[in-house]
């Protein structure tokens, strides 16, 4: 062996990665070589000031009980879900822990001012259509009754499709009014929960954009023209299949 | 989810939480970014677990979050992923280092010196110096030859006693 090769050697040996013999070829070398047991020397060194330096990260609590309530709340929604469920923190946690598992892309700003108001507007909206039981203008699960009531009303033509062989029911329609503009509120149903989704046109194509706002998931997508946004208390699975079907 | 599959994630992937957030973190280079990366690498974790073949589920977990931390700055820090050249004798032919250089131990030179590794040097000495993995563990997370991984983690070393040596000469 030479120096060149026990340099190298010498990390292996450090770490208790050399065989035998090489081991003892490395120890031979260096009672001899006093350039290389000076190495060896500075790497113990170096290896006991990063051992000793504390340089482990620790991850934070508010990850743990994130991650066990993702598990908690995987576990219920397969239990008949009580009225208790719907609600509280967790779900928001587990819903932040689904989201990273499908896609954080960042919005791109195609014709939206502003992203980050725009999702507030949408949830704002989603919440309003329950308050003041105005979730549908036109209440039909016929697709051919739905499309034509937005004529007149809006200067595009929302693309509307009963999805219920998928388990997503038309279940109306409504006009809404977001990031300034007039846009088709679709509305479905996925067992008992309510998804909106609003629709206005798109310059660009967007790949599917997932937020969380205040507990609901927001799915973002464009394609084909026309801008799909969806907002559900439902799970992130469930509202990305949904989110796969529209403008397909 | 089935309640075995729960059982499952909680026995295999949140004891290595901590192992899992520490090499994000040291992807990412600050908290709340290594939390997205972390979350992400669980969920997809939790995504495969029918496809953990038992053994040590550390080393199963951390090539998650490796992976998912690459993706993830390769999309957002496209300018952080370079590919580095893993000539095995590249640099050990370097003398620079002064034999008796004195390393600090301040744990903020410390910190800082890791972090201005190239991200695969960082990955080899984290895993290796602050997680214990060995060798072929190493290769198993970053998908790489052992002969790779022990070059890395000399180029690593080395790089790291360079450092201090050139703090030295500045102060």
């Amino acid at each position: 062996m030479n120096c060149t090769e026990i340099r190298l050697l010498l990390h292996a040996h450090a770490d208790g990665e050399l065989d035998a013999a090489n081991s003892l070829e490395l120890e031979r070398h260096l009672k001899s070589c006093a350039s290389c047991a000076a190495e060896n020397r500075s790497l113990q060194k170096l290896r006991v000031v990063l051992g000793g330096g504390d340089l482990n990260f620790r991850a934070p609590d508010s990850l743990k009980a994130d991650l066990r309530q993702f598990i908690r709340d995987l576990s219920e929604e397969k239990k008949p879900r009580k009225e208790s469920s719907l609600q509280g923190p967790w779900k928001v946690l587990a819903f932040g822990a689904t989201a990273f598992a499908l896609l954080t892309l960042f919005l791109r700003p195609a014709g939206i001012s502003a992203p980050d108001a725009l999702l507030n507007e949408a949830v704002a909206s989603h919440v309003r259509s329950f308050q003041a039981e105005h979730l549908t203008d036109v209440v039909s699960s016929d697709q051919h009754t739905v499309k034509p009531w937005f004529d007149g009303k809006l200067d595009f033509a929302p693309d509307v499709q009963d999805f219920a062989t998928h388990g997503f029911s038309l279940v109306g329609g409504r006009l809404d009014y977001l990031g300034g503009r007039p846009v088709a509120a679709l509305v479905y149903r996925h067992n008992k929960h309510f998804i909106n989704v609003f629709v206005w046109p798109a310059t660009d194509v967007m790949e599917p954009d997932i937020k969380m706002r205040r507990g609901y998931a927001i799915i973002n997508s464009a394609t084909n023209g026309l801008h799909y946004c969806l907002v559900s208390d439902m799970n992130l699975t469930d509202l990305g299949e949904l989110a796969g079907l529209c403008g397909r | 989810m089935s309640a075995n599959e729960a059982e499952q994630f909680e026995r295999i992937v949140l004891p290595h939480l901590d192992a899992a957030y520490n090499l994000a973190r040291w992807f990412a280079g600050n908290d709340h970014d290594a939390q997205d990366i972390a979350q992400e690498a669980c969920v997809r974790a939790f995504r495969f677990i029918g496809g953990h073949r038992g053994g040590d589920g550390r080393a199963w977990l951390l090539a998650i979050v490796r992976n998912t931390a690459f993706s993830w700055l390769k999309k957002n820090r496209p300018h952080a992923v370079v590919s580095i050249d893993d000539d095995e004798l590249a640099e050990i032919e370097d003398q620079k280092v002064a034999a008796n250089g004195v390393f600090s131990a301040d744990k903020n030179a410390l910190l800082a010196a890791l972090a201005a590794l190239p991200l695969e040097f960082r990955e080899a000495i984290v895993l290796r110096e602050l997680e214990g993995l060995s060798y072929k563990e190493i290769a198993d997370v970053a998908g790489v030859p052992v002969g790779t991984v022990m070059s890395r983690i000399a180029r690593a070393r080395r790089q790291l006693q360079n450092y201090f040596v050139q703090k030295e000469g500045e102060s």
